[in-house]
């Protein structure tokens, strides 16, 4: 699963800066994992100004996305594997 | 104040954003062209567009050496299979930023952050992590940013 484009996603936001995507998700998600700029999800280095926050609700991961002609984009993908990893992995919010 | 001389045999990459703002691509081949003048290569890293810019700018590769994908240098950085001396940042909008903090807490290092565009002040107001920045009122007319360049480039080259 090496490309984000190629999974089943649903956009969030668009066209918001770093900024509001990461209060979306501290106030709209039911848990969230902080994490460092270049930490993998789904084997893609995040791009992001720090704290980076990753949110979780069951197999729901919802996290920033950033394209330098498009800005930054919130998705919303499902996958239990990758949800446990980074629960697992990232910092307790 | 020196010239940058003591850089020769050193690395740059110059990390270009989405070139919808015109000086990008001019400003990345005079910094190249300066760099190669002090004994730096260059690499170039951007998306598609912004690449295909610079090497149809270039069509002879005076300046141009080498030039990778820009999620390729990142993925690269993250793994920490490529460093470099300096990472030249381009900002014009909120990824530019985005991208730039990923450089610095990626390498630990300070990045210069050439700072242009229409809104260029509200855009480096975003900018909360350590660089160097080079800001200018830069749109259509590269020679705001150039000048800035030419007095911090020998100060950068010398101390970063």
């Amino acid at each position: 699963m090496g490309c984000i484009e190629s999974l089943s996603y649903e956009v969030v936001l668009q066209g918001a800066s770093f900024k509001e995507c990461r209060e979306y998700i501290r106030a709209n998600c039911r848990e969230y994992r902080i994490v460092e700029p270049g930490f993998k999800i789904f084997e893609k280095p995040i791009i992001g100004i720090p704290p980076i926050s990753i949110g979780l609700d069951g197999d729901t991961i919802t996290f920033p996305f950033t394209k330098p002609c498009y800005g930054t984009f919130l998705l919303r993908v499902d996958d239990s594997e990758e949800a446990e990893r980074i629960r697992r992995e990232g910092k307790p919010g | 104040m020196t010239s940058g001389q003591g850089a020769a045999g050193k690395t740059a990459v110059l990390v270009l954003g989405c070139p919808q703002v015109p000086v990008q691509t001019g400003i990345a081949l005079y910094l190249m062209s300066q760099l190669r003048k002090r004994g730096i290569s260059s690499t170039i890293a951007g998306n598609r567009a912004a690449r295909l810019l610079i090497e149809v700018s270039d069509p002879e590769r005076h300046y141009i050496s080498e030039v990778m994908d820009l999620d390729r240098y990142i993925a690269d950085l993250a793994d920490k299979k490529r460093q470099f001396d300096y990472h030249f940042v381009f900002i014009h909008n909120d990824a530019g930023v985005s991208y730039a903090a990923t450089v610095q807490a990626l390498t630990q290092k300070t990045v210069i952050a050439l700072i242009y565009g229409e809104h260029f002040q509200d855009v480096a107001g975003e900018i909360e992590f350590p660089c160097e920045k080079v800001m200018a009122k830069a749109v259509h007319n590269p020679m705001p940013l150039k000048n800035k360049l030419d007095e911090v480039l020998p100060w950068v080259v010398s101390n970063l």
